[in-house]
């Protein structure tokens, strides 16, 4: 494989996969429930990154995944809105932002 | 004529249409006023009737043309492969006396009913369910087909029920109710199989089809399976009439299903419902001539001893109603032996001029019942016929009709009857006949004698009947005195009821089953109807032969008789040993095995499920790892597959990274 140190679709994707990698550790490691929604924040954006990277570089005449990314964005806000509403609501009865806690929904 | 009349011969289909509307309109519009319910009501049976006249008169007036060919009106019910299905309506000789009949005695039953019932409670309710059963039993009688005679067959039952249990605040009519329909249930099941080996191998149930099919080639015998096919299939169809018409030993419930209102007796259990069976017979009779002898000779001789059976009870019997509904299983007996002899017209003449002085009889001794407030035992009665003049001579006439006293109807069918078992070779059966002749006015000249007669009972204050009650036991007295006549000149009944025979596919008349007034035998049965009632006059008016006397003589006859044969404690044992031990083994098999097999599979059901549920800890980050990582399976799966999964590979879907 030819090194090529000029940026390219390899270099975004690659960003894009480092980015979504931490956030799949957040959410899978973090304790508090909190920073879980930053780790899917972090994940979206991976996301983001790689519909406006392979829009720039394979379909450079349209603007799919610019508009898909714009949609992403859309939706992230509202998870995060509700995500958040949840969480205030959950704080309020439980008094604790710990998910090992959060285990009530069960048999 | 015959043309012309054809018009109106499809219009047959109008008779059994008015009455359903008046049961709807009952139901759903005028239950709440009584005189519009039993105004409706009669309207519409008096309008069907008045058709059927019509019809009848226009039959009448073909001539021989209608009984080559019946008009047959239907149209396509369902039409699936395999299964073919007319409903409609058939105008013949027979379906038209039928319809006469039923109108007749269906119209008179109503008017009846509104002196009879008046008062009642239910009185809308009791006008819909007639008006049920007109539609019921009009519609049944002119059935083209054996599913559509089936419907109606049951639709009869369903009312017989209904009515028998009219008065479901007493326990007895409730009971009543439940034994009539589950009896008739046994001979429906047989029926209902009849008709399916039918369908089996004839692919129709169409009654003409049918028998042209069988029209007695040896071609058609071989399609048809051979003639023990056809003995089974005849047996089996018989099963039906010996629930419906009361025969031995079905015979049980037709006595209990006096529970009901007189009226509902007169008009189903004695005039028109329970001749279903026999005018079904008639009705397929071209299939007993078909199958081995030995069908139509069961048909007589079961009908032959449940005349003389039925006649036995009815001696030692006190109710009056029982004793009438004894005398009509008898005479349905009658006429069943009569069609098994081989006269068709002699049981149908007879089952005419039956429901003639049945239906009277039944609506006379309604109007004691009614003037004696509810007494039923003719030893409380007595002396009645001063005190109600005209139930008490149509009752006489009713008395003589059904005797065989000439000219009274009864006189000539019986006739008729016993002629025709004599001429067509069965000795044995017309002796029994003529002894249950001898019965008849036996037992029927013992029930005028004790309660019309004798002496007056002070408790009693009878009164006449209203005249709703009274003019209708006035017409039909009048058809009881000359119904029999229309068999008097050229033997018009039997001209055009008989049988129609398929030869080679074409309608031929048949013969003529009717030998010609028989004088002398007429003579020795209008002699012992003579001597029976004789001997009862002498028994219980004149006192010369003393009934105590000899039933303390023969007192093991005497309470056999008077305990029906134990038949009803026959059945009774039969039911509590047998049936309830089969039960019991059933209930221990139900209990132990199958709801063993179903707890058990519950039990493995909930022990996997609580062994599952661990795998839910409730833990959000658990779910999310299971998630992904069954997302990085199906991946793998989809990557490492080839063939048709390939257009999911990604990379494949990105067309090639360069």
């Amino acid at each position: 494989m030819n090194f090529n140190l000029s940026v390219g679709l390899s270099t975004y994707l690659l960003v894009g996969a480092m980015l979504f990698c931490l956030g799949l550790y957040g959410v899978f490691a973090k304790k508090n429930i909190v920073a879980v929604l930053m780790s899917i924040e972090l994940m979206l954006n991976a996301v983001n990154l790689n519909f406006v990277a392979f829009n720039r570089f394979l379909a450079v005449s349209s603007v799919v995944g610019q508009v898909a990314a714009l949609f992403v964005i859309v939706l992230a806000a509202a998870e995060v809105a509700v995500g958040l509403a949840l969480v205030i609501a959950i704080y309020r009865t439980r008094h604790t932002t710990n998910t090992d806690e959060f285990n009530w929904l069960k048999w | 004529m015959f043309t012309e009349m054809h018009s109106l011969y499809e219009w047959a289909w109008v008779i059994p249409a008015l009455p359903l509307l008046s049961f709807l309109l009952i139901a759903f519009v005028t239950k709440r006023s009584k005189g519009l319910s039993a105004a409706v009501s009669i309207l519409a049976i008096l309008c069907a009737f008045g058709l059927a006249i019509a019809i009848a008169a226009g039959v009448i007036g073909s001539g021989s043309e209608i009984v080559k060919h019946p008009v047959i009106t239907s149209i396509n019910w369902l039409d699936i492969s395999g299964l073919k299905l007319n409903f409609g309506t058939v105008v013949d000789p027979l379906s038209t006396m039928m319809l006469f009949v039923v109108g007749l005695v269906a119209s008179m039953v109503q008017i009846y009913s509104v002196g009879y019932m008046h008062g009642d409670r239910g009185w809308s309710r009791y006008f819909a369910y007639q008006s049920l059963f007109a539609m019921s039993m009009l519609g049944l009688v002119i059935a083209t087909n054996l599913l559509e005679l089936f419907i109606f067959w049951e639709l009869v039952g369903l009312c017989s029920y209904l009515l028998i249990g009219f008065w479901y605040h007493k326990v007895s009519a409730r009971e009543a109710a439940k034994k009539a329909f589950m009896t008739t249930r046994v001979g429906d099941f047989g029926l209902l199989l009849g008709i399916l080996f039918l369908f089996s191998k004839y692919g129709t149930l169409d009654f003409v089809h049918l028998a042209a099919l069988m029209n007695g080639t040896a071609q058609g015998l071989a399609l048809a399976g051979g003639v023990g096919y056809i003995t089974l299939t005849a047996f089996l169809l018989f099963v039906g009439p010996i629930g419906k018409s009361g025969q031995f030993p079905l015979h049980v419930w037709l006595p209990d299903a006096m529970e009901g209102p007189t009226p509902v007796s007169a008009l189903i259990h004695a005039a028109t419902m329970v001749v279903a069976g026999v005018f079904l017979v008639a009705r397929i009779y071209f299939i007993f001539q078909h199958a081995a002898p030995g069908a139509l000779e069961f048909v007589a001789g079961l009908g032959a001893f449940t005349a003389i059976f039925a006649a036995t009870i009815a001696i030692a019997q006190d109710d009056i109603k029982r004793i009438l509904a004894y005398s009509t299983l008898s005479q349905l007996g009658y006429m069943m032996f009569a069609l098994g002899v081989g006269s068709l017209t002699a049981s149908m003449f007879h089952l005419m001029t039956h429901a003639f002085f049945k239906a009277l009889m039944f609506l006379g001794a309604g109007s004691v019942i009614h003037a004696l407030h509810e007494k039923q035992n003719i030893w409380d009665m007595g002396g009645l016929w001063k005190k109600m003049p005209i139930t008490g001579t149509t009752f006489a006439i009713g008395v003589l009709a059904i005797s065989g006293i000439p000219p009274f109807a009864g006189f000539w069918s019986k006739d008729e009857i016993l002629s025709a078992a004599l001429q067509n070779g069965h000795p044995i059966i017309y002796a029994v006949g003529l002894f249950t002749a001898f019965l008849t006015a036996f037992y029927m000249g013992r029930l005028f004698f004790v309660a019309f007669m004798g002496p007056e009972k002070k408790e009693n204050h009878p009164h006449e009947s209203p005249y709703w009650m009274t003019v209708p036991l006035i017409i039909l007295a009048f058809f009881s005195t000359v119904g029999g006549l229309v068999a008097l000149p050229y033997h018009n009944f039997a001209f055009y009821v008989r049988n129609y025979i398929f030869v080679n596919g074409v309608v031929s008349l048949g013969t003529f089953t009717h030998e010609g007034m028989a004088w002398g035998l007429a003579g020795i049965s209008v002699l012992f109807g003579l001597a029976g009632l004789v001997l009862a006059y002498m028994t219980y008016v004149t006192q010369t032969v003393k009934a105590e006397a000899v039933a303390a003589r023969f007192p093991g006859v005497y309470k056999l008789l008077k305990n029906k044969y134990y038949i009803d404690e026959i059945y009774l044992w039969i039911i509590r040993n047998i049936m309830d031990g089969v039960g019991k083994v059933l209930y221990w098999f139900d209990i132990h095995i199958i709801d063993g097999v179903i707890n058990g599979l519950a039990l493995i059901t909930r022990g996997g499920a609580g062994g599952l549920r661990r795998v839910h800890t409730g833990q959000l980050q658990t779910y999310a790892l299971v998630f992904f990582l069954a997302v990085v399976v199906i991946f793998l799966a989809y990557t490492m597959g080839s063939g048709q999964v390939s257009a999911l590979n990604p990379l494949a879907m990105l067309g090639g990274v360069k």
